[in-house]
């Protein structure tokens, strides 16, 4: 075949049943496309051997007629999921050096599935951040450009902080990635590449194995080229897992015949709450063309509100540099990773922390530390938790009146690297994503279309827990309707 | 009979009132520890028993073990506490080489056992009701060892995970001799359910004291906590010379400074271990791996119908049933392995020479030995066997402590040895009268004598006679023979 880049996932699955092609030029087209794409620094790892191995093993169980779901598909893994003897680091200083004995389950399902791993991708430091530019491997670059306007010619962020599997993504330098969402890191990073991003709801896929971030909220999670690349990866990261006491038994709805179901009848609810003072006009304008579109398929649309989302954000930068700060207690320099000698072990452990973690990660040790201090703890923990249930609260009593919510994926396109941004203008990214992680429910970004500066913009779905199904659905009709084609500028061919 | 009144102490300047609380740490026994699979065996060499989870390995998550719940579940409704059916896991958070997490997964605000009182005996007789404010299960963490290399820690976690149940008194000791009281029969309870096996030299049970000391009537004083007493007598000694030392400070008009202390075994003292400036902001918070623990009221009945009986139960039942005296019921019952051995041993037997054969010499004698009950040489069998032939005249208890003695040696049935030895006790009237007779004759003088009035000399008569029957004589039989023919 000629253009094996070009395929989905789906496309390419048939493409091998049919022996169209191989595992093996597949896995190889990717490999030179990791190559050729190097400049965005994407990849923290090549893991070309493994993958020519995988590629071969797929070939033979297809020609056995063995080939799992994901038979043959290459996939670039985020550094957050650790991988059996391949160095994980989270994107950490910290962790440098550190080769898991053991495989996360996730990877492991897309592994029993068949899928080739080519290689672990940047992300931000520990998940901390939405542009990448916390990673200790320096930015991502995003595959896409401006084609008009102020931005044009400037380097622009992939999103984050799965931006490395984002910007592979839109590089063509993998065919699925699993990412990990905390707050939004899938969807918004996702949405800034022209990718379609789920987060599950909280428990569908196991955290076993997932280096730890906030662990009431970290969700992982596939970005993927189209709606049904994502209904099959998706399908093949669940399951319920006795080794993570958080994950739920219960079976994953029917994603591939999602796809076609249509949203006749369907009842969507729209948000007042995620209209915000002065937002960019092209947002306000794709979010009510998102909304035609589904009127369009059959589905009514109806205002709703959701009256706590304001307090969403400060929720989260609570809860989860909280969680964050007891999780990342383990990086201590005893045990893994990177130790700086002191004269004393309280020596040791200031030097190594202070050497290892940048200051996104410290900045947030710091808050969660704070928060979680004797004195504190209810004035910001206990309250935020409180705002937390309130919100989840909102969701329910929204969901007894419509099947899903729309909004839009993130409050801009993206933005330079490098732009200059306090941290708090930073986590306003997260303003429509991160409402979802609080209510531990599932939410998918669909790209919708281009600014007018060229860049991909998304449209995001909410819906009720363990209801993926009905994002599929949606996010189907959004994607026929938008018809979204464009590949970034950046991509390998 | 409950005791109210609080034992003083007598300083230089007047009496002091001394308050006690203890915090417990036993260890559950479990195959696996708490949030792994990881074996929970003591004993083994450096990090042999240590899990992803246990070392902390970034993205290992814990799993609750089902078995530790039952058994602190078991080990509350065995105190008879009530147990809450929903409980909370949180992170106590803080830094040590040896706690690979970076906190200890604990139950702080919702513990699975609440409140209850036990009873512990006293020396003088009385006995006092001592409350428990809650039972909550918790990770162990690990241990640093600093001996082993001349500039390094070296660290093992092999106890990292293990599972403990903190058993938190309130402070209502008031004597070394309460605690050590209430330590014994906290540990004859854990022991009795199976939840903990109580050895303290292993640290499988071990105590933090808290301490403090006011003049009676007056607001509680400041109290220092001394950690990890790994015996009993360390209790004791422990809080007798923290009392003596925090009276001598405040008699010199001193205070007492609130700090967490070491008890030095070598010395019998504590000293200081950390104080309060430098106590630790634990940053407490639901952990967020694991969901609140929620307890099937159904399950919790069903643990609750099998428990097996306890030591307050025993030793009422060894009080009626067999109408031992309360100083042997009180021992017996203090180990269901040694109760199990009473109960076979007094089978059909004097229940009560039976109590006192145990007590009195097989405990003497494995004690000399060095042996456990359950490695006794003499078993329980024989041991009632052995009272049943002194009981039955066959052979006297003297004899029978001869006979003891061979069974020890090579846990011999006790009629083999009787057999063997020729120990049968000599009952024949006729054999005895010729012993009375041919002694009578070799000492006339004395019967002369005896019958001038020196009744004394009966006893020299009786010895003379068991003796010329190398013992085996019944004694009943020789003293009224013996009577007879000397009055007669």
């Amino acid at each position: 075949m000629s253009d094996l880049l070009s395929l989905t996932a789906v496309a390419a699955r048939s493409a091998l049943d049919k022996k169209e092609c191989s595992a093996s030029e597949l896995t190889a087209a990717y490999l030179k496309a990791i190559e050729d794409t190097a400049d965005n620094n994407a990849y923290v790892a090549i893991t070309a051997d493994k993958a020519t191995d995988m590629a071969k093993a797929s070939d033979a169980r297809l020609a056995k007629g063995e080939g799992g779901a994901l038979e043959g598909i290459p996939v670039g893994v985020k550094d957050m999921f650790c991988t059996k003897g391949v160095e994980t680091t989270a994107s950490s200083q910290i962790l440098k050096g550190f080769v898991p004995t053991y495989e996360s389950t996730v990877t492991s399902h897309l592994w029993a599935d068949g899928a080739v791993m080519l290689g672990k991708l940047n992300c931000d430091e520990f998940a901390m951040g939405s542009a990448n530019e916390t990673s200790a491997f320096g930015p991502v670059t995003n595959p896409w450009t401006a084609t008009n306007g102020d931005l044009m010619g400037k380097a622009l962020t992939p999103g984050g902080s799965s931006g490395g599997s984002a910007a592979a993504m839109a590089a063509r330098s993998c065919l699925l990635a699993p990412g990990t969402d905390t707050g939004g890191s899938i969807r918004q990073p996702a949405a800034f590449c022209g990718m379609v991003g789920l987060k599950p709801t909280y428990g569908r896929c196991s955290r076993r194995g997932i280096v730890a971030f906030a662990s009431s909220l970290d969700q992982a999670g596939p970005i993927t080229r189209d709606v049904a690349d994502c209904a099959l990866m998706m399908t093949s990261m669940a399951g319920h897992d006795e080794g993570d006491s958080t994950s739920i038994d219960a079976p994953m709805p029917d994603l591939m015949a999602a796809l076609s179901m249509g949203i006749k009848g369907m009842r969507i609810g729209i948000p007042d709450e995620y209209t915000l003072d002065g937002m960019n006009p092209e947002i306000v304008a794709l979010w009510e063309q998102g909304r035609a579109w589904l009127e369009d398929a059959g589905a009514s649309c109806v205002p709703v509100s959701l009256p706590h989302t304001q307090y969403a954000l400060p929720a989260y930068y609570i809860v989860a540099p909280a969680e964050a700060s007891s999780n990342l207690a383990r990086y201590d320099g005893v045990r893994y990773g990177q130790r700086v000698e002191g004269a004393t072990l309280d020596e040791m452990y200031a030097k190594t922390r202070g050497a290892g973690f940048g200051d996104e990660v410290k900045r947030r040790i710091l808050i969660g530390t704070y928060v979680l201090s004797a004195g504190y703890y209810d004035a910001y923990y206990i309250k935020a938790q409180q705002v937390r249930r309130l919100i989840q609260q909102d969701f329910l009593t929204v969901f007894e009146q419509v099947d899903a919510l729309l909004t839009p994926s993130t409050p801009t396109a993206a933005f330079p690297l490098g732009e200059k941004m306090d941290a708090v203008s930073m986590f306003l990214n997260d303003v429509f994503t991160v409402p979802a992680n609080l209510a531990g429910i599932p939410a998918i970004s669909v790209p919708s279309g281009l600014s007018s500066d060229g860049l991909p913009l998304g449209l995001q779905l909410i819906a009720p827990a363990l209801r993926e199904d009905t994002l599929i659905r949606g996010a189907a009709v959004i994607e026929k309707a938008a018809g979204f084609d464009h590949v970034a500028t950046g991509a390998a061919s | 009979m409950t005791k109210n009144v609080s034992p003083l102490v007598e300083g230089r300047t007047g009496p002091w009132e001394v308050i006690i609380g203890l915090e417990v740490h036993a260890q559950v026994s479990s195959e696996a520890k708490l949030f792994s699979g990881a074996s929970a065996a003591f004993g083994a060499g450096p990090n042999e028993h240590v899990s992803l989870v246990d070392a902390a390995m970034p993205g290992m998550l814990p799993v609750i073990n089902r078995f530790c719940v039952e058994q602190a579940v078991r080990t509350g409704l065995g105190l008879n506490a009530q147990i809450n059916l929903v409980s909370v896991f949180d992170r106590k958070n803080y830094f040590y080489a040896d706690l690979p997490q970076g906190y200890q997964i604990s139950q702080f605000k919702q513990p699975c056992v609440g409140e209850v009182s036990i009873t512990i005996p006293l020396s003088d007789g009385t006995s006092r009701d001592i409350g428990i404010e809650r039972l909550h299960l918790e990770q162990d963490a690990g241990k640093s060892m600093h001996d082993q290399h001349p500039s390094k820690s070296f660290i093992d976690l092999n106890r990292s995970g293990v599972a403990l149940m903190e058993i938190v008194s309130k402070p209502d000791m008031r004597s070394a001799e309460e605690a050590a009281a209430y330590v014994s029969k906290l540990r004859a309870i854990v022991r009795f359910l199976g939840t903990c096996d109580g050895n303290m030299e292993q640290g499988s049970l071990r105590a933090d004291c808290n301490v403090s000391v006011r003049r009676p009537g007056e607001p509680l004083g400041t109290r220092t906590e001394t950690k990890n007493l790994n015996s009993i007598r360390f209790i004791a000694q422990a809080i007798n010379s923290e009392v003596a030392r925090q009276i001598e400070i405040l008699e010199d008009g001193g205070t007492i400074v609130q700090e967490t202390r070491l008890f030095d075994n070598t010395t019998g003292q504590t000293r200081t271990m950390r104080s309060k400036e430098d106590a630790h902001d634990y940053r407490y918070f639901p952990d967020p791996d694991l969901l609140p623990l929620k307890l099937d009221a159904a399950w919790v009945d069903h643990i609750r119908d099998t428990l097996p009986e306890l030591p307050d139960a025993l030793r009422a039942r060894l009080l009626d049933q067999y109408g031992l005296s309360p100083y042997d019921a009180s021992l017996i019952s203090e180990d269901r392995a040694v109760a199990a051995y009473y109960e076979t041993a007094a089978a059909g037997q004097d229940a009560k020479i039976v109590a006192n054969w145990m007590t009195v010499e097989l405990f003497g004698a494995l004690n000399k030995m060095g042996l456990d009950l359950a490695d006794s040489p003499v078993k329980p069998d024989q041991l009632g066997k052995l009272v049943g032939r002194i009981t039955d005249g066959t052979i006297s208890g003297r004899i029978a402590k001869d006979v003891f003695a061979l069974m020890l040696e090579n846990g011999a049935d006790p009629d083999q040895v009787i057999d063997e030895k020729g120990f049968k006790q000599v009952s024949d009237t006729g054999a005895i009268e010729a012993m009375i007779d041919a002694v009578m004759a070799e000492n006339a003088d004395k019967v002369a004598e005896y019958r001038g009035g020196k009744d004394k000399l009966f006893g020299f008569f009786v010895g003379q006679v068991m003796k010329a029957s190398q013992g085996q004589a019944n004694p009943g039989v020789v003293n009224d023979l013996l009577k007879q023919k000397l009055d007669g």
